[in-house]
């Protein structure tokens, strides 16, 4: 855990030195005096060998400074308060969808193996896996934005119900629900629900894929066949028992999917316009904004390892051999 | 004289299927022969070989494939829709989108044989002198993988060819430099195994050198599991290639890449389609293409 | 009610010319071909190597034959009832309440994730309409049958919990609880210490007799099938050898009536009144599977 971390601080360290872009004129711009220059070049700890400024780089993170944002000119953690909750909505519901449907999907793979609906879904899985997701998001806004007009194009809220919903948690649909504005919660929903349904289908295909794998391995187990001997009907066989032993695994899996969400979340959000960290990492990039990036890369990483960590305190409450 | 031919084929085939082979290259040869078998009885997996074929075959024949000069505009016939002259319309360039997906398909195979080429062989050696090795060495090795899997893949590839600047070289050595870790842990696993087997053993008390065991022994058990892994990974290979494509950060224009071209496409999505949607539809078959070969290469070569 | 009267006449269970074939990539492979046996309120013990088609039987007799597995016989009834004809849900609920099975290893058929008691309360509750207070009283019972000394506490354990011995008493117990009257017992102690072997044996002999129920005990150990069993069906390659009481498999006289299979296996036996320089390597000729 903790080298994990280390290791995370490191490499986005190292990036930053490897960087062609000289950060002290991306303080000072690029006409200021000599002595300007210096007296930042100095700030910035340019002068002390690599392993001092890293270890500066270190305390700085751990006291929630990331540096600030040259496009912004806000501080990077500023920026990325007001724009994780907005990924993290969009993830969410994206790995909520691939959990309903990607379960029993695989569940029925499993359950009947080497037959058609296996066959179905082993190419449908397939085919999730070779989608990319900002094509499909494109695709998706072409036939129900435009053509059918079932949901509302890019961004988060029409512009119309801006006003109306203040931030209180970030998640605009929450913060809707609280100020009892129910059309702006409609018209969030609306907005949100064509992303999350792309990240969905690729959340959907990994997940069942994965179901269908550990299920087949339980329904092989002596103890399937011990409570089948009993009289336990088949549904219950399945349900009861064997996807009761799968469920560690299966949440390890859900927990990976959320962690592939973030970063499919980079490439649909600049689709969608949505106004999320992926989104706040690709422009920085394309504005040559260094802290922004390494700063969101960091915060992406973090979750990382924190949803790593979660997955596995309740994989060791859902198993008593491990308890 | 179709007597003989029928006869020599079965005894063809009856030697590939022999139970007890004469030599070593008979029972390679007749294990190779019957996991073709196998895999022939798939269909999907079949229709993987074939769209995988047909992506090198279109690459190498691009310039007798393609109706026009991928990079030639012609302003005046901009954005036209698919026709006769252009199967799959023109851009806003008025450049011919079908003849730039088929050379589309070199830019394509260029990354993934660039990015495997310097992927497999560093997982592999990673892998297998942690699994061999063990110790520290494993410890250590393991750490820095562990690191590397905790970043999203490409948010780092993205992080990395903000360094390095955009372009293809840059974009393959980033993708490559986030893609290792995987290889690294399939190699290991692999070696952990076999390096407990009794024939390691019986050929360590033969004498033979680590490094003759590990090449000779170690490295070609970990073959047919490093193959399938290889297979699987290209099609995330390709996605995450296009996916730097469309953000500008992989091959630049004017190089036919698709998901450049799909970038490209991005303005106009709503009246003129046919711009982004044909290279979208390429980068699905191309990468369905390679999951599905590389699921039944699985099915066939790991028993697993 | 005069079908009743029948059903208690007729034998507990009629096989006549089982089969169970699976149909393999590479050709049908035969695990039992034409086997024919009754089974009345007795211990039937099914012998043979492994591969002999011995736990199949009793995978058939269940209606639990793995995928590319099928089962064909021209006759076979539960007290005078076909079961070819019925439908797999009938044939389920026959399952645990008439027909049970004690598997091998209580370390991998027990449900790792389940406490014992739960899956014994399960067993109960499938085949009677109980509460869960009931089902439990009726489970800690049982627990008690089997000889566990404080049930209580066992109830509440996870698999991994118990040892091996204490693990088959639980499997005993969740197999009998809903009162079956055929029992198969596929390798039942195999697994254990030989130390807690005989106690396992006695307490399911003790169950099997007091409750009159008909037992097949599959195993590979000829001492012990002599030993345990009325009855012995001598199986190899799918196929029986001989159906033969248990008594005579020890009787010296009787030696020269036997069939060259059991001979070859009782000849491989070691014995310590008569030690020999080298025990002699079991012959199977074809014939016998023709």
């Amino acid at each position: 855990m903790a080298i994990t971390i280390f290791g995370l601080l490191l490499v986005t360290f190292l990036i930053a030195r490897v960087m062609p872009i000289d950060p002290v004129l991306a303080v000072v711009g690029d006409r200021a005096p000599a002595d300007v220059y210096e007296k930042a070049r100095l700030d910035l700890g340019l002068d002390k060998p690599l392993w001092t400024q890293f270890a500066i780089y270190i305390a700085k993170v751990f006291t929630g400074d990331l540096g600030t944002s040259v496009l912004t000119a806000q501080k990077v953690t500023d920026d990325i308060k007001t724009v994780f909750p907005a990924t993290l909505e969009l993830a969410t519901l994206g790995t909520l969808i691939g959990a309903v449907f990607g379960v029993p999907f695989g569940i029925f793979a499993a359950t009947h193996q080497g037959r058609w609906p296996d066959q179905v879904a082993r190419i449908v899985g397939l085919l999730g896996y070779s989608i990319p997701v900002f094509w499909l998001g494109l695709m998706g806004l072409l036939l129900f934005y435009a053509k059918l007009g079932w949901v509302a194009g890019p961004g988060r809220l029409s512009i119309a119900y801006q006003d109306f919903v203040d931030p209180i948690t970030g998640i605009v649909m929450l913060d809707a629900a609280l100020q009892g504005e129910w059309d702006a919660v409609r018209d969030a929903f609306s907005h949100l629900i064509l992303p999350a349904s792309v990240l969905g289908i690729l959340s959907i295909a990994y997940i069942s894929r994965m179901t269908r794998s550990f299920l087949i391995n339980e329904l092989q187990q002596q103890y399937v066949i011990a409570a089948r001997v009993k009289g336990v009907p088949e549904w219950r066989v399945v349900w009861g028992h064997a996807l009761r032993n799968a469920v560690v695994p299966l949440v390890t899996v859900i927990a990976l999917s959320y962690m592939h969400l973030l970063e499919g979340s980079v490439l649909t959000e600049t689709i969608f316009a949505w106004p999320g960290l992926g989104r706040y990492i690709t422009n920085s990039l394309l504005n040559a904004d260094m802290n922004a990036v390494l700063g969101g890369t960091l915060v992406v990483g973090a979750v990382f390892i924190a949803v790593n960590l979660f997955s596995d305190i309740i994989g060791r409450l859902a198993d008593p051999r491990a308890r | 004289m179709s007597d003989t031919s029928v006869s020599d084929r079965s005894g063809w085939r009856d030697w590939l299927m022999s139970t007890s082979p004469a030599s070593r290259r008979q029972a390679r040869l007749g294990q190779f022969y019957r996991q073709w078998l196998a895999f022939r009885s798939n269909p999907s997996a079949m229709i993987g070989l074939v769209i995988v074929v047909a992506l090198l075959l279109i690459a190498a024949a691009a310039p007798l494939v393609a109706s026009q000069d991928p990079l030639v505009q012609d302003l005046p016939q901009r954005l036209q829709p698919p026709s006769w002259a252009h199967l799959f319309g023109t851009d806003a360039l008025g450049r011919d989108i079908f003849s730039r997906v088929v050379y589309g398909t070199r830019v394509t195979l260029v990354i993934v044989l660039l990015v495997v080429i310097t992927v497999g062989p560093i997982g592999l050696l990673i892998g297998c002198a942690a699994g061999y090795l063990g110790g520290w060495v494993d410890t250590v090795l393991m750490r820095i993988t562990d690191v590397f899997l905790a970043f999203p893949r490409l948010v780092l590839a993205l992080a990395f060819v903000a360094a390095l600047g955009p372009g293809l070289e840059n974009a393959v050595i980033a993708i490559a430099f986030t893609a290792w870790p995987p290889y690294a842990r399939v190699a290991r696993a692999e070696t952990m195994v076999i390096r407990n087997a009794d024939y390691i053993s019986a050929i360590q008390l033969q004498g033979a050198s680590q490094g003759r065991i590990v090449w000779k022994h170690v490295v070609p058990m970990c073959m047919p599991s490093l193959i399938v892994r290889t297979t699987l990974d290209m099609a995330g290979i390709i996605l995450t290639a296009a996916g730097l494509g469309f953000l500008g950060l992989g091959a630049q224009p004017p190089i036919p890449e698709w998901g450049a071209m799909i970038s490209a496409g991005r303005e106009q999505i709503f009246d003129q389609w046919w711009v982004a949607t044909f290279p979208g539809l390429a980068i699905c078959v191309v990468a369905l293409g390679f999951n599905l070969l590389g699921d039944g290469l699985r099915d066939v070569m790991d028993a697993r | 009610m005069q079908t009743l009267a029948n059903k208690a006449e007729a034998p507990l269970l009629d096989i006549d010319n089982l089969k169970v074939d699976f149909h393999t990539p590479t050709g049908i492979v035969q695990a039992v071909r034409g086997l024919s046996f009754t089974l009345g309120r007795e211990r039937l013990g099914i012998v043979g190597e492994s591969g002999s088609g011995k736990s199949m039987t009793g995978r058939a007799i269940l209606d639990l034959i793995p995928h590319p597995g099928v089962v064909g016989a021209d006759r076979m009834l539960f007290r005078g009832q076909d079961l070819m004809s019925m439908d797999r849900k009938a044939r389920r609920k026959l399952r645990g309440r008439h027909i049970s099975m004690v598997m091998q290893d209580p370390k991998f058929s027990l449900n790792p994730v389940q406490t014992v008691g739960s899956q014994i309360a399960e067993a109960y509750r499938i085949h009677h309409k109980a509460g869960s207070r009931e089902a439990r009283e009726r489970s800690l019972a049982m627990l008690e049958q089997v000889q566990i000394r404080e049930p209580a506490r066992v109830y509440d354990l996870y698999p991994h919990e118990v040892s091996g011995g204490m693990g088959q008493r639980v499997m005993i117990a969740m197999m009998l609880i809903a009162e079956p009257e055929i029992l198969i017992a596929d390798e039942p102690t195999s697994a254990l210490d030989v130390t807690v072997q005989l106690q396992i044996l006695k307490i399911l002999d003790d169950l099997v007799s007091q409750r009159g129920m008909g037992l097949i005990f599959i195993s590979h150990d000829l001492h012990l099938v002599q030993s345990f069993c009325d009855r012995v069906i001598v199986m190899y390659g799918g196929k029986v050898m001989e159906t033969l009481p248990a008594a005579e498999l020890a009787d010296e006289s009787a030696r020269s009536r036997r069939h060259p299979y059991t001979l070859g296996l009782l000849n491989c036996l070691p014995d310590l009144d008569r030690p020999r320089e080298k025990l002699p390597t079991l012959n199977r000729d074809p014939a016998w599977l023709a």
